[in-house]
């Protein structure tokens, strides 16, 4: 836990290109580190387009939304929603019927850096895209996440976001491969962990498989990061504990000689 | 003729017939004497010199008038204009062109990287990312977006990689793209536009001394 005059971090999850999986990530990482007795606060920023709360079960409790914040018609601890599962952790939901250019990249780092002493974590949902939108959700954060699943497309789109990402105020990248699927990676259907490491050259968080449990989670809206026991709950537990500094190795399912050595290489010379 | 000055001096040499033109007289002096001189050598075929200016500086206007003369008194045709002097802007304009620029960076999808002159970059240049040089580009790590050398039309330039996996290869006005199948790079190439096959091929770099062996001597490259 972050002592009083601590600032908690802020870290915005985004990717480039759609449905890879922000939202569910956002979600099941909050979840993770709640579970960790963090506490932890999820801004969606993706307004006009919000799912964070569908995801998180909270949707029927929305009274106010961000841009009822900006444009003052309330106070934002009045948004906040606390979920159903951990007081520890808060949703500020984004807004269904306004758009992306009804906020600035300035109002949205005004509202990240009014919940970070709150928090120990702000963890910022990012929308598809490198618009205003993107923009908006990248003003306030310290670190970033970027998503991506092990196709071409997503790589694509993952490294243009990381070079937009140089350019912002963000101190460290870190990559998530999701939606992976053993079978095709070995096969070489599919890009391989090590190639999108590779390619991107960012810090690798954690690799995430392609699992029905996390559809299933989703479709009832508890985020699978609550189980204990799935693949998926496992390695999103185990990337919250990488975001608090500890180092644990990949999962089973991905051992292979040259990646493993290679992610121990990487989670060792990160120390603490 | 007089003999008392010799302001247009002829001599033959290995690269042809080269014209010293004196820097020290008038230059309505030389021009005269560069006619004479020009009706007396007079040759029937027709045949190329080199005029030199040694170190007088030529403006516009004067080599307009030099060619004009050249043209109308004779059947010698200028290959080349040469000089000990530069202008300031000339030595300039040589040195942006033929220093090495050089950079440490990922330049990643999106992102354009454009130099004049020769570009050195320690990293990777990404699927979607693009460097553009009006010179050569060696890339110290994986090339697997565009690479452009020689942007500006010069043929010579070359693309070097660590490891060679492009989307395209650009040289002058020429471009190559990868195969449609799927293809494996390969590590430190470089690649050239063949004069025998007017084509970008690519080959190991230890070939380059012999396509190339003279790459990086500023003079060659001249202005």
């Amino acid at each position: 836990m972050k002592g009083v005059y601590e600032m908690g971090e802020a870290i915005v999850i985004t990717s480039g290109k759609g449905g890879v999986g922000k939202s569910t990530t956002t979600a099941n990482i909050g979840t993770a580190l709640a579970l960790l007795g963090q506490k932890v606060c999820l801004v969606d920023t993706d307004i006009g387009l919000r799912n964070l709360d569908v995801v998180l079960g909270l949707e029927n409790r929305i009274i106010f939304n961000i841009i009822d914040v900006v444009e003052g018609r309330c106070k934002i601890q009045q948004a906040l929603i606390k979920d159903k599962r951990f007081d520890c952790l808060h949703l500020l939901p984004a807004a269904q019927t306004n758009d992306k250019n009804d906020m600035t990249a300035e109002q949205v780092k005004d509202i990240v850096d009014q919940l970070k002493p709150d928090y120990d974590y702000v963890l910022i949902d990012s929308p598809a895209g490198i618009e205003q939108g993107f923009v908006n959700a990248v003003a306030g954060a310290d670190k970033a996440i970027v998503v991506t699943t092990p196709e071409k497309s997503s790589v694509r789109d993952a490294d243009r976001v990381i070079g937009l990402l140089e350019k912002e105020n963000i101190d460290q990248t870190y990559l998530i491969v999701n939606r992976m699927r053993k079978h095709m990676m070995d096969s070489g259907d599919m890009l391989s962990v090590d190639d999108i490491v590779s390619t991107l050259s960012v810090e690798l968080l954690g690799a995430v498989l392609d699992d029905e449990d996390v559809i299933r989670a989703s479709h009832h809206g508890e985020p699978v990061a609550f189980q204990p026991d799935t693949r998926a709950s496992i390695s999103y537990r185990n990337i919250a504990r990488r975001i608090l500094g500890e180092s644990v190795p990949l999962m089973a399912f991905d051992e292979e000689k040259g990646f493993m050595s290679r992610v121990k290489r990487i989670f060792g010379i990160k120390g603490s | 003729m007089s003999v008392k000055n010799h302001y247009v001096t002829m001599k033959g040499t290995n690269d042809g017939i080269v014209v010293y033109l004196d820097d020290q007289c008038s230059f309505n002096l030389l021009l005269e004497e560069l006619k004479d001189k020009l009706l007396v050598s007079q040759k029937a075929e027709e045949t190329e010199i080199i005029l030199h200016s040694q170190y007088r500086y030529l403006r516009k206007e004067q080599v307009d008038e030099l060619k004009k003369i050249v043209e109308e008194n004779s059947h010698f045709i200028i290959k080349k204009l040469d000089s000990y002097v530069l202008t300031n802007e000339e030595a300039e304009e040589w040195f942006e062109k033929t220093t090495l620029k050089s950079t440490v960076k990922t330049i990643r999808s999106g992102q354009v990287l454009q130099v004049n002159g020769d570009i050195l970059i320690v990293g990777d240049v990404n699927p979607g990312g693009m460097v553009i040089a009006t010179g050569n580009v060696f890339i110290l790590g994986k090339l697997r977006g565009i690479a452009h050398a020689g942007y500006e039309g010069d043929t010579n330039c070359i693309v070097v990689a660590s490891y060679m996996h492009p989307n395209q290869i650009r040289i002058a006005h020429k471009i190559s793209r990868a195969p449609d199948y799927e293809t494996e790079g390969s590590d430190r190439e470089f690649a050239f536009i063949n004069p025998a096959t007017d084509q970008i091929e690519v080959e190991s770099i230890q070939q380059l001394q012999k396509i190339r062996p003279k790459l990086l001597d500023v003079f060659e490259r001249g202005l």
